[in-house]
Parts: C-alpha cells; structure tokens; sequence
C-alpha cells in the first residue's frame, strides 16, 4: 500500500469526490490557483475547473452560508476554512442554519454540507490561532464531528461526510497534515460513527482522537516497557460517539484515561466522563483520569507552548494513576 | 482501688455459669489477660482472664457453686487491701452476646477490672483492614460488583488505593485466597481440618415476607404454638453410596455414611435454597451460604457443631472437620461460634439401629434431617422383590416459612444426590 502524506489523502479524497459525483464542489479561502494554504487542494482547480473549486473571499460568514445555501438545493459543497479559528466567525451559519434546517423544514431540506480545515495547535502560533473546537461544535444537534488520526481514516472518513447528507464538521489537525500512513488507493470510504481500537491491551483503556493519537501511541510503547498494556481507542468520530466500542474495552480493562488536545472544561473527556458513570460505574476500578491542554491560553514563546500541552508522560502518568501506581500526573 | 470481677455471658445464650475451678487461690497476683478460672456454661467449659494487674484478694463464688451473669465472682486490688464488707450481688445484667463481649469491654479502657473470656489464639480474628480516617469503607464500583457477585466481604480486605480505597487487584488477591482454601487439598486422615473459608461467605438477607406467608405463619404458630413443624418421610436406596464409603477407604479416606449425607443435604440447600431460609423475630432471613450442623451427643445432652459451607467442601475434608468438631464436643470444648448458625441440622440415630424418627428443629434454623439407619430391605423393583441398602430420611419444616412441597422437593434432592453420589461431585 503506498505510503502518502495527510494533506495528499485529503486531496485523494476530494479529487475521487468530485470525479465521481459532479454535485461535489470545493470553496474556501485560496483553495483554486493558491492550491490551499496547506495545499490540500493541489491540483483540483486544474482538473476540475473554477466553477467546482471556487476561491472565496476573507469572509467566513459569507462563503459559509453560501455553502448552506447550495446544499439545500441540491448540490454537496465541501467548505474549507483557513484554520477553525476563523470559522468562529461562520458558527451562525453552521450552527443556525446548517444544524437547524432539517428540522427547521419539517424534515423537506437536506444540508449535505461538509466544513472542513485544520484545528488545534499549529506550532507558536498563540492563543487566538491555536484552538481546538470540537467541544463547541459537539454540543449542537444536528452536526456530526468527524476527527480522523491517520492519512487512511482521514480520507476514508472524508470521502463519507462528503456523501452523507448531514452537516459534518471534519477536523484536520494542523500539525499531521505532512504525517505520512499507508493509504488505500481508490475507494475507501470508512463508516461514520465507527472507533477503531489501534493497540490492544488490557490494563487500561486510553481514548483520544486526531493529533492525540500519536502521543497516545508513543505513551504506550513507554508503558509496555514497563509491562503495562492499553487499549488504544482512537474514537475517529466524536458524534455520533461510539459507546459500545467505549464500553466493551472499559469493561474488559476497567480503567480509563481520556486525552484531548482542548481545554479540560466542558471538553469532549468530560462527556466520556459522564458516559462512563453512567453506563459503566460498576466496571470502573478507578475514576476516570483525563488528559488535556492546560486551561490557559495558549502562548507563543516555545517553552511556554510546550509545558501547557499534552505529552506522552502525562499520559503515562495518568494510565498509572489509574491503575494506582503512582500518584498526581 | 479494689474491683469486682463480673461473670461474663460466655455463650449467646448463657445467663448463669458454674465455677468449675478456680486456677488462682485468693492472695495470688493475677495479671491482665491471666486466665483466673474456669466456668461451666449451658453449652462447654471456657476460661475467664482477668483484665487488670493486682492480687485476687477474695473469692465470691465457690467452686461447684453458681452465679448469675454480671454477678461479682472476685474481688482484684492492691495487695493488702481491705476488702469491703461484701455488697448485695447487683441485679444480674442481661446477657449479651458473646460474640461482641470482648470487644466492647476493650473499648472501655479505665473502667473498673474487668473479666473476659480468654481468646484462644485460634479463635482470633485477623486483623481488621485499617479503615480509612472517617471509618468508611472505601472501594472502586468494580471491586464493590466483584465482590457482590463473589459474595465477597469487603470488610476483611485490606484496601491498596488512595485513603485505602479497596481496588480490582485487592479484591483479586483476597479471591485468590478464598479459591486456594477452597481448592486445599482434603487433608490426610486424623489431620486438622483446615479452616474453614473465611473470605467468600454471603451474609444472609432480609427477604420481604408475603401477606399470604404472613397469615400461614399466625395460623400455624396458632396450631402449634413455638415452631409449628411438618414432616416427610422419604426412603433413599444407598447401595451406591456404601459403596462411595468403600472406595474411599481403599483410597485410605475415611469417611461415614452421615460425611455424605451432610454434603448432600447442603448441595440440597443449594438447588433448594427456599429451604435454606431462617425465621428470625418478624425478619425472614434467606441464607446464602449452605452451613449443616451436626447433631452430636454427649454427657448430660447434646449439641451440634456446624459445618460451614459443607457444600464447598471435600467428603474428606467434611470428615476430618466433623471428626474433629465431635471429639471436642464430647470433651465440652467447642467454642460458641463452633455451634452456633447454620441452616439446617443432620440428626443421625443410625448406629442405634433406629428405622427412623421424628427430630426437633434447632431454631433459628427452618428445617432438620433425621436419618435412621442403612438396612438391608426388601424393596421393589422392577415388579421384583429384590435386597436393598435404604435409608428412612425425615425432614422437618419450620411451617411458617416452609411448606411441604418445598420439603418434599428438597428431600428428592438429597434422595437424587444420595442415590447417584457422583453427584456431589458436580
């Protein structure tokens, strides 16, 4: 299987997208002659033209609801933002349109609409462009949250929002889109709603999605050094959740630390949290740890960055707290 | 200052004791814990230690006389002291568990010299598991589930987490304990038995008791006012077990015709656990542990030793406890834990060459097996006469909470257990 960047399997995604469906068009800021300020989009306006690959001007609000509009006539526009630090500024459409207008209709409009760019840290890029969203779009009805780790479930997982004719939220993490993984050629479209359990062990169960993935691995291999063994759940989606791939580990290892990029309040670990108490409080052995950024704002200056971030030995840490190793993480 | 030594309760149900001997004459000093004399009670013969330092300075009560319980038998102090002119004995304190005795007398540091019973280093308990600072038990929600399905007290297990908290591998080691007691070997002929499971028992529950169970109950205690029993009778062919007593013996395991009965009659509480229930005051009490006692004469009566969880045991190993319980009770030795509880009674006049009897239930417990002896008889099989080992088998139902279906049932389950013996295998 050919080995190929993050950014290359989106542009895959796209490219069979848009080959396969004419529906299918892509708007954002220097997404056609730029080729994407990521370059995602490499070589899409010249395949497909200025009608299908449309630059847009610095106006979020705007591109956004033009986007919500297309889509409930009929087209399936995929919306790129620059990062989702801007498209704060077009939550009105996703959130207020987008969400709402199926059930605004009566159930007569679809919004087959995907917003998709990068999210998180992008590397001393400070607070206002290093944010990472998912809880906030999590909380409405009517969106589903896609966050894929690897190159093969980001365009697996791209190329269902783009047929699913539901509003998706697809999370790119700023800092993979050069992390290389073997990758499918061709069709290879990914079930949305699905986790994909990535390491198998049995002492602990450590849940997390997208960029966090890769500190979760490397926590594990510094914990099977130790003899200890975790499940791996790389969640992939984050709404629709996948409880029973949640609760089948939790009730196999009893023991759960869950890892997000974002803040700890309100963050996506505290619904895991809850679901847990709820659903599986008998089988937990110890309270649920959770790793996630610092609760400050995100800095410049390097080292600062750096010591509000998740690591590899926070998570160690926390996978030995719960298993009543070693105290504090 | 000089004190009174008081005659504790010794038995849960002993309310006067005889001195049987006193072990230090008047002007000897007596240490705390020093056993000082030893006293006869309604059940066996235990010791009572001293619980201050001093010099026993006058005997109350003789030998061979008897005191109430809480009546002063001594008088402890300084050597030299004068004791004072002898008081009315005071009004005899109702008698408390033994059980709790020692205990609550501990917690009273300071207070006047007092007398409890010597603890036998056997006897105690392990060490408690080290509460957290307020007292709770601290334990994960799956150490609590574990130990629910496990029937596990989490009372005994020492917690490894944080503030004590027991955890999966605390309730995994204390298991491991259980199931290697549980797997023990049964022990050669003539050796200790070995003790009996303390980890894994299920304390009994409150069952809720039905409007119609209520009215059965008034109407039987009316009927026949105490514990209103019913019998059935039932006759078991025990040519196979014999024949498991024989191989047994050729694998130099000495075992009875009754060691099979009583794990019989608790693998039959088992299948049957709506038998296995005790009527306690207006609380109905479902056990969830099968504990047989064993009727047992002796000098002057008899008593009866129980078996924990004979259901879990080896034929060999129930052998070797009942042996060794039965040799201690003739010798009025036995401790009052040793024959209190228990779900149900095995009374065995076999040996007298008794066909079969009627036994009396020993409440709180709700039923009884009388078992006569094994005969040879003429039985009926197959439209033949043909020669049978049997055995006639009683049983005895509490009415107000057993019925006589119930009963029934459980006597085909022990008929079916006893019949094809394998079966106490599974």
């Amino acid at each position: 299987m050919p080995e190929i960047a993050w950014r290359e399997a989106l542009n895959q995604a796209l490219s069979e997208e848009m080959e396969r469906d004419v529906n299918v068009f892509l708007m954002g800021e220097e997404v056609a002659r730029y080729n994407g300020a990521y370059k995602v989009s490499q070589g899409l306006l010249d395949k497909f033209g200025s009608a299908r690959v449309v630059d847009a001007p610095i106006s979020e609000l705007g591109f956004a609801g033009l986007g919500v509009g297309a889509a409930m006539v009929g087209l399936r526009p995929v919306i790129e933002m620059m990062t989702w630090n801007f498209a704060i500024l077009a939550m009105d459409q996703i959130v207020n349109n987008a969400a709402k207008l199926r059930h605004m209709s009566g159930g007569q409009l679809r919004c087959p609409i995907v917003f998709r760019g990068p999210n998180g840290a992008g590397g001393r890029l400070s607070s206002q462009h290093s944010q990472s969203l998912e809880a906030n779009y999590a909380h409405f009805p009517g969106l589903k949250i896609l966050a894929p780790s690897t190159p093969a479930d980001a365009k697996g997982l791209l190329k269902a929002a783009i047929r699913d004719d539901n509003p998706t939220i697809f999370l790119e993490a700023e800092l993979l889109y050069g992390v290389k993984g073997e990758v499918p050629a061709g069709e290879h479209v990914l079930p949305i709603g699905k986790a994909d359990l990535k390491r198998q062990g049995k002492d602990a169960t450590v849940i997390t999605w997208s960029r966090m993935y890769y500190f979760a691995e490397q926590a594990a291999q510094l914990l099977e050094q130790e003899g200890i063994h975790v499940d791996l759940l790389d969640l992939r989606t984050l709404k629709p959740l996948d409880e029973e791939a949640i609760l089948t580990s939790v009730r196999r290892t009893n023991r759960v630390v869950v890892v997000e990029e974002g803040w700890s309040f309100c963050g996506l670990g505290a619904q895991i949290a809850d679901l847990l108490q709820q659903k599986a409080f008998d089988d937990l052995d110890a309270p649920v740890e959770r790793v996630t950024g610092l609760d400050v704002n995100r800095s410049y200056a390097a080292v600062l960055e750096k010591a509000t971030e998740v690591s590899a030995e926070r998570i160690v840490a926390a996978v030995k707290k719960v298993m009543y190793q070693e105290e504090g993480t | 200052m000089a004190t009174e030594v008081q005659l504790p309760a010794l038995s849960p149900t002993m309310t006067e004791g005889k001195i049987v001997k006193w072990l230090k004459k008047e002007g000897d000093s007596v240490s705390s814990g020093e056993a000082i004399a030893e006293v006869e009670t309604d059940k066996s013969n235990l010791e009572v230690e001293a619980f201050d330092d001093g010099v026993l300075l006058k005997i109350l009560v003789q030998e061979g006389e008897t005191g109430a319980v809480g009546a002063p038998i001594a008088v402890i102090g300084a050597k030299g002291e004068k004791v004072e002119a002898s008081k009315p004995a005071p009004k005899p304190a109702a008698p408390k568990p033994a059980a709790v005795q020692p205990e609550e007398r501990a917690q009273r540091p300071g207070g006047p010299a007092q007398v409890v019973p010597i603890r036998r280093a056997e006897e105690r308990a392990p060490a408690p598991a080290p509460a957290s600072e307020d007292g709770r038990l601290r334990a994960s929600p799956l150490a609590k589930r574990m130990a629910r399905e496990e029937g596990l007290d989490l009372a005994g297990v020492q917690g490894s987490g944080p503030s004590g908290r027991i955890v999966k591998r605390d309730v995994e080691a204390a298991m491991g304990q259980v199931g290697a007691a549980a797997l023990a070997p049964a022990p050669r002929p003539g050796s200790a038995p070995p003790p009996a499971p303390v980890f894994g028992r299920r304390e009994p529950e409150v069952l809720p008791i039905s409007g119609m169970r209520k009215i059965i109950a008034q109407r039987m205690a009316e009927v026949k006012p105490g514990v209103p029993h019913f019998y059935v009778t039932v006759d078991i062919d025990m040519e196979e077990a014999v024949k498991v007593r024989e191989q047994a013996k050729a694998a130099e395991v000495k075992i009875s015709i009754n060691d099979l009965i009583v794990k019989a009659a608790a693998m039959a509480l088992r299948r049957q656990p709506k038998v296995n229930v005790s009527l306690q005051g207006d609380r109905l009490l479902q056990f969830h542990t099968a504990d047989v006692g064993i009727a047992v004469a002796i000098e002057d009566g008899l008593i009866t030793p129980v078996i924990r969880d004979a259901d879990l045991k080896s034929l060999g190993a129930i052998a070797a406890e009942a042996r060794e319980l039965a040799e201690r009770a003739r010798r009025k030795a036995l401790r009052p834990e040793e024959y209190s509880g228990g779900s149900i009674t095995v009374s065995n006049l076999g040996m007298f060459g008794v066909d079969s009897f009627i036994a009396v239930i020993n409440p709180p417990q709700a039923s009884i097996v009388a078992v006569g002896a094994v005969a040879e008889r003429a039985v009926v099989r197959d439209g033949k006469v043909v020669v049978r080992k049997t055995m006639s088998t009683t049983f005895s139902g509490d009415h107000r909470v057993v019925d006589g279906a119930l009963g029934a049932q459980y006597l085909q389950e022990l008929k079916a257990l006893l019949e094809q013996p394998t079966r106490l295998l599974f």
